[in-house]
C-alpha cells in the first residue's frame, strides 16, 4: 500500500538542504493566455511564506516529471504566496499545465541575482518586456508601484506576438490608468479590429518619456529582443551600465555546482539570471559561449 | 506659409536642415486632416505624396486572403508615412488607414523630386533621413519576421 509522504517533515528537511525540494500546494491557477497559465503556491506543513527579491527564480519540481528553472512573477511584498508564470511549452510545462488546486509541487529556491532596484532610486525606471518576459519583470513593477516615491519617471514598454498574447491584461489597464506611470503596449502583428500599436517593442524606445542620462532600464524577454533593445537603449543615450537583462540557460542544480549553465566565466543560475548588459553582451554574440 | 515652414522646421525628419531648404519645402507642402476610420493611401495606387504625421495614428495595412486587413505597424506623431513617391514606379504597397483623428502635413512628391533634381544637396539631405529611416525600418522589420515571441510546442 502506498503511504502518504510527511509534508512536514520533508519540509522541514528541505530548509537544511538546497538540493532538496520543499512541497508547495497549488491554491489556484489562472489562465493567462491560451498557452501560459499562472500559479499561486502556498507551502505546506509551514505557514512562513515564501520571501524573494525581484528578479530571482526557483527550480520548480513536478513529481515524476522533472524540474525546470521558472522565475518568480509575484508580489515580493505578500510573501504568503508564491506566483509563478509560464507557458505551456516543453515536458514539464506541460505536465505543470494539467494540475489543478490542491496538486503539490516541490520548489527550490530562491536562487540568483535580483533586479537592481536600489541603484533606481531617484532615477527614472524603464521597463522593457517582451512576451513571457514580463512575468520575471514583475515582482520589480509591484515594488516600484509600492514605493512609487522613491522613483523618477517609470516607464513600462510592453511588446508581444498578437493581442491574444498579452500578458496581465487587467493589471496592464489598471497600470496604465494611472498617473504617475506611462505603461505602452505593442504587438507585433494583429487584424483590422485592434486599436493600439503594432511594431516591435524597440520602436517605442526613441519616444518613451524618461531622461536618458538618469534613467535604469531592466529589460527581460527573448534574447534577440534584449540584445535590440539593450542597443536601442544605449543608442538614446542610456548608459551601458545603468542597462540590465535576464538571461535564460540550461540550469540544473540552481546554486552554481553543476555547471549547466555556465555561460563564459559566469554561471547563470548563481551569477544572474539578472546580469548587467556590460558584462555579457561581448557574449551574448559568441555562438560557441 | 512661415507657420508652415515653423511646423516643418519642427519636425524631427527635418530637424537641422538648412532654412533655404525648408523654404523650397514649404512650396510642396500642405496641412491635412484624416477621420478616424479614413484611408489615406491604397495599394496600387500612384504614389505621389508622403506625410508628416503631427498627431494622430494611423496603421499600415495589407489584405489577406478570408482575414481581412492585417496592421502590419502602427505609426503616429513625430513619423513619417510613405516612401514610394521616391522611388519608381511610384505606386504604394500597402493601405495606410487613420486609426483616429490624424492631423499631418502632406508633401507633393511630384513637387519635390523636381527641386530635388535642381538641387542636389537637398537630394543628399532627403536621402540621408529617408536611409536613416529605411534602416530602422528595416531592422524593426527584421525582428518581427524572427517572431521571437512565436516559440509555440
Amino acid at each position: 500500500m502506498e503511504t502518504a509522504p510527511d509534508l512536514q517533515s520533508i519540509s522541514a528537511e528541505a530548509a537544511l538542504s538546497p538540493m532538496l525540494p520543499r512541497p508547495f500546494v497549488i491554491k489556484r491557477v489562472r489562465r493567462e493566455t491560451e498557452d501560459t497559465f499562472t500559479l499561486e503556491l502556498e507551502p505546506t506543513g509551514r505557514d512562513d511564506g515564501f520571501s524573494f527579491t525581484p528578479g530571482q527564480f526557483n527550480m520548480v519540481y513536478v513529481f515524476g516529471v522533472g524540474e525546470i528553472p521558472i522565475s518568480i512573477s509575484g508580489d515580493p511584498a505578500r510573501p504568503t504566496t508564491l506566483i509563478h508564470t509560464t507557458r505551456a511549452v516543453g515536458t514539464v510545462t506541460k505536465a505543470m499545465d494539467k494540475l489543478r488546486r490542491g496538486d503539490t509541487l516541490g520548489i527550490r529556491g530562491p536562487y540568483g541575482s535580483p533586479w537592481p532596484l536600489d541603484k533606481a532610486v531617484g532615477r527614472d525606471v524603464v521597463f522593457v518586456a517582451g512576451g513571457i518576459g514580463l512575468a520575471p519583470l514583475r515582482p520589480a513593477l509591484y515594488h516600484v508601484v509600492s514605493n512609487r516615491e522613491r522613483f523618477g519617471k517609470v516607464v513600462l514598454l510592453y511588446g508581444t506576438r498578437s493581442p491574444a498574447d498579452i500578458l496581465f491584461r487587467e493589471e496592464l489597464e489598471t497600470w496604465r490608468a494611472r498617473f504617475d506611470l506611462d505603461v505602452y503596449v505593442t504587438v507585433d502583428r494583429a487584424m483590422s479590429g485592434w486599436r493600439g500599436n503594432v511594431g516591435v517593442v524597440t520602436t517605442m524606445i526613441p519616444k518613451a518619456p524618461f531622461d536618458p542620462r538618469n534613467a535604469v532600464a531592466m529589460v527581460c524577454g527573448p534574447e534577440i529582443m534584449m540584445r535590440f533593445t539593450a542597443a536601442e537603449m544605449i543608442k538614446r543615450g542610456v548608459d551601458i551600465r545603468d542597462v540590465s537583462v535576464s538571461l535564460e540557460r540550461n540550469m540544473k542544480c540552481g546554486i552554481g555546482l553543476c555547471g549547466h549553465c555556465q555561460f563564459g566565466p559566469v554561471f547563470v543560475c548563481k551569477d544572474g539570471p539578472v546580469f548587467p548588459y556590460a558584462q555579457v553582451r561581448d557574449m551574448l554574440v559568441k555562438w560557441e559561449i | 506659409m512661415e507657420n508652415l515652414e515653423h511646423i516643418l522646421g519642427e519636425h524631427p525628419f527635418f530637424q537641422g536642415l538648412k532654412h533655404e531648404h525648408l523654404h523650397l519645402l514649404v512650396g510642396c507642402a500642405s496641412n491635412v486632416r484624416f477621420d478616424a476610420g479614413q484611408y489615406i493611401l491604397r495599394e496600387g495606387a500612384e504614389a505621389n505624396t508622403f506625410y508628416l504625421v503631427r498627431f494622430g495614428k494611423v496603421a499600415l495595412e495589407m489584405g489577406t486572403p478570408n482575414k481581412g486587413p492585417m496592421i502590419i505597424e502602427t505609426i503616429g506623431e513625430g513619423d513619417l508615412l510613405g516612401w514610394s513617391w521616391l522611388v519608381p514606379p511610384y505606386t504604394w504597397h500597402f493601405d495606410a488607414r487613420a486609426m483616429e483623428l490624424t492631423r499631418a502635413i502632406s508633401i507633393d512628391g511630384k513637387c519635390l523630386r523636381r527641386k530635388i533634381d535642381n538641387d542636389h544637396e537637398l537630394g543628399y539631405e532627403f536621402l540621408r533621413r529617408f536611409s536613416d529611416l529605411m534602416v530602422k525600418r528595416f531592422d524593426a522589420t527584421r525582428l518581427q519576421l524572427m517572431d521571437v515571441y512565436g516559440n509555440r510546442a
